[in-house]
């Protein structure tokens, strides 16, 4: 492996996620949005007890299966594996699900995903949609596209209706109202939910009570459903939803119309994969055993279900992840959000100020890498490198060198664009070579301990080092580097924990 | 390939193209590792008692019947529940029906997706919500999560039949319950509409607090037959 940037090789010319279209870019710099957001006591009061709740939930259920870590390596293996042979994979998906009664459409951005949803149901005559709660829907921005076109898009995840009620920007990947606490739905409810029993309390089951009170009638006429897919299996043409509050199932059994739109890295090679996937997300995602309900369809099944489903096969940007050999196990993500709920900066930050619909560590290096590194140039430094979010990723993202291998590419693109090596960009091109290695990571942390002794004594007590030695003075010029810790977060880990890892 | 090749697509053509390039002429495809448990180290009847805490801990209810108790057992339920008017699929085992008080209205839902007599008249969606409950059968039940699969035979229903009524029972027999999820799939059969269930409907979408209770069926009863 070379040293980026100077041995980086030429690569075909990439497509990423477009702008003017869909939730990839936020408004404001992470910096800029997270000030706001660490203002907000209250904002940050929901967030610490909803995080610290569900990351409890999680460590109890991982810690009682035995091999865990066995499932792990499956898991990272499969989706490497997938990756490798996307294209025969989704050219098997496709002729599965075909010769089941499908329709598979390929959309190569979110303008073109949004154009064949919405011609999609003007084809059914249907004004109206019920929607399960799906990332890539999010992202291509679906239900604007629908709006404009005179369709209204219904959303039945709890959270997404907290969220589309208080015409709100969702902050989480799986609760995307994570940011709002008991009482702001109760008041949120009594003001814009038609009918609503004015008596009505803060008790999370009278709320969830309230919503299905709410959408109850909409199911039960909807003509058309809408949803993304958790598993898409190429050897069976099986499509699979992951869900707890039976919504998933209402849209996908009830309507006549079942449009489903997924990422083309959605997709799993075959059947006995899933024993893999059905044991790692639920755990990973709301700290259950197993979620309440999934769902497996296999194109259309006659005298049950929808019996017309169409499959929206979805790149926007994807291919562009795949094209970065470092980058490209980001696609391998199943979104189960427990990187957002160990990470300090989100827990801080919350998942508004990183602008893009995917927030905390794995968005920090998924947008950036859909849109290309210019529009969401601020998302890789919105990390301390602490390295919790790769020890909980059920499929082993690498997080932290990601985001350390994006960081060289930003001040990389800044080098071209002045002409000039900056002190930035030869640290992070040696920092992403270091951490792209575990072992030379590992080496590298015992050399920074031997920092602990460099620097004079007054700043060495103020945990500080004023000047770095050789080459690495230029870093120093301008900023003061922290005092390398005793232990670092790994070996803490290594000793505190390693036993049960 | 089991189909006709697709249609020509541009969209299609230029996905596949993006991705062969940014894989490059020769890309590495790792094997998988399966270093993970798939088979069972508990013996029957601890699998049997592993599944009962599971479903139980979900708030899910759990009975017990031999097959001579089972009617017994089913009328006991639905008279408890009050209901007045109950679903059962067509292909439903008439024997487990015989203790039903007479008042009670059975109806009989049609089809399922394999049924042959799809001109049998299937309840509609406004029908269905008329039903207070509804008795199942099941396909597999999975120890280690508390799970139940259905998978819509004649004697599990379409599947909006276990999905509209708000109360589920769903009866299960030893044979069909195994230990962990990689002893389950095989036994499903990948062609047929399935549905997972572990426990009533729930939410933790308020505070990650979990209660049950929203749009899916809000109380499930798991009846094990146990011999």
């Amino acid at each position: 492996m070379s040293v980026a940037p100077q041995g980086r090789t030429l690569l075909p010319v990439v497509a990423h996620a477009p702008r003017g279209v869909g939730h990839l870019r936020g408004d404001e710099s992470f910096p800029d949005a997270a000030r706001g957001a660490l203002a907000d006591t209250q904002l940050r009061r929901n967030l610490g007890h909803a995080t610290a709740t569900i990351r409890d939930k999680r460590a109890k259920v991982v810690g009682e299966v035995d091999d865990w870590e066995a499932l792990r390596t499956a898991g990272k293996a499969i989706k490497d594996h997938t990756m490798a042979r996307l294209p025969e994979l989704l050219v098997q998906l496709e002729a599965n699900v075909t010769a089941a009664g499908g329709v598979v459409h390929w959309a190569r951005d979110a303008t073109e995903a949004n154009q064949i949803v919405t011609r999609l149901v003007r084809e059914t005559g249907s004004r109206e949609v019920v929607k399960v709660k799906s990332m890539a829907t999010q992202e291509i921005a679906l239900n604007e596209a629908l709006a404009d076109a005179g369709i209204t898009a219904f959303e039945t995840d709890l959270a997404e209706l907290i969220v589309q009620l208080g015409d709100d920007k969702p902050s989480h990947i799986l609760v995307p109202a994570i940011h709002k606490n008991r009482a702001e739905i109760r008041e949120l409810f009594a003001r814009t939910l038609p009918g609503v029993d004015p008596e009505l309390t803060d008790d999370p089951a009278a709320l969830a009570g309230a919503a299905r009170q709410h959408l109850r009638e909409r199911f039960l006429t909807a003509k058309v459903g809408i949803s993304g897919a958790n598993f898409a299996v190429a050897d069976t043409g099986t499509l699979s939803v992951v869900e707890s509050e039976g919504n998933g199932r209402m849209c996908l059994t009830l309507p006549e119309t079942l449009i489903t739109v997924m990422g083309i890295e959605k997709l799993v090679p075959t059947w006995t994969d899933l024993e893999v996937f059905l044991q790692l997300l639920p755990r990973s995602s709301t700290g259950e055993r197993m979620n309440p309900y999934t769902s497996l369809w296999t194109g259309v099944h006659p005298g049950d279900g929808p019996q017309s489903f169409h499959l929206v096969l979805l790149d926007n940007g994807r291919t562009a992840v795949l094209a970065d050999e470092t980058g490209r196990e980001t696609l391998n993500c199943i979104r189960c959000s427990a990187c957002l709920n160990v990470c300090p900066v989100y827990e801080r930050a919350g998942g508004h100020a990183y602008g893009s619909v995917y927030p905390g560590p794995i968005g920090a290096i998924l947008s950036p890498q859909l849109t290309g590194i210019e529009d969401n140039a601020s998302l890789p430094y919105a990390s301390t490198l602490c390295g919790a979010c790769y020890e909980v990723c059920p499929v082993k993202i690498d997080i932290p060198s990601i985001l350390v291998h994006l960081r060289a590419e930003h001040v990389e693109a800044q080098r071209e664009t002045r002409r000039i090596p900056t002190p930035e960009a030869i640290s992070m091109a040696a920092a992403s070579w270091t951490m792209s290695e575990a072992s030379r990571w590992e080496k590298a942390q015992s050399a920074s301990r031997a920092g602990r002794l460099l620097g004079r004594k007054r700043d060495r007590d103020a945990g500080r080092i004023a000047r770095l030695p050789g080459p690495l003075a230029a870093w120093t010029g301008a900023r003061d580097a922290p005092r390398p810790p005793a232990e670092t977060f790994r070996q803490w880990w290594a000793r505190t924990r390693g036993s049960r890892s | 390939m089991t189909a006709a090749t697709p249609a020509p697509n541009t969209a299609r053509d230029i996905v596949l193209t993006r991705i062969r390039d940014a894989l490059g002429p020769d890309p590495v495809v790792p094997e998988v590792p399966r270093g993970y448990v798939t088979g069972s180290d508990l013996d029957p009847d601890a699998v049997i008692e592993r599944f009962a805490e599971r479903v139980d801990d979900y708030r899910a209810t759990v009975h017990r019947t031999g097959h001579a108790g089972l009617a017994t057992t089913l009328a006991a339920l639905i008279t408890a529940s009050g209901a007045g008017r109950i679903g059962v699929p067509v292909g439903l085992d008439d024997t487990w029906l015989t203790e039903l008080p007479d008042d009670l209205e059975v109806i009989r839902d049609q089809p399922t997706h394999d049924t042959a007599a799809l001109d049998t008249a299937a309840l509609d969606t406004a029908a269905l919500d008329t039903l207070e409950l509804v008795v199942t059968a099941s396909t597999v039940g999975i120890a280690e999560t508390g799970t139940i699969v259905l998978d819509a035979s004649p004697d599990q229903g379409r599947r909006a039949l276990t999905l509209v009524p708000d109360h589920h029972i769903c009866i299960i027999t030893t044979d069909q319950i195994v230990h962990t999820v990689p002893q389950a799939l095989p036994r499903l059969d990948p062609t047929r509409p399935l549905t997972m269930i572990s426990g009533p409907s729930a939410t933790s979408d308020i505070e990650l607090d979990r209660v049950e209770g929203v749009h899916g069926p809000r109380i499930l009863h798991v009846v094990i037959v146990t011999d």
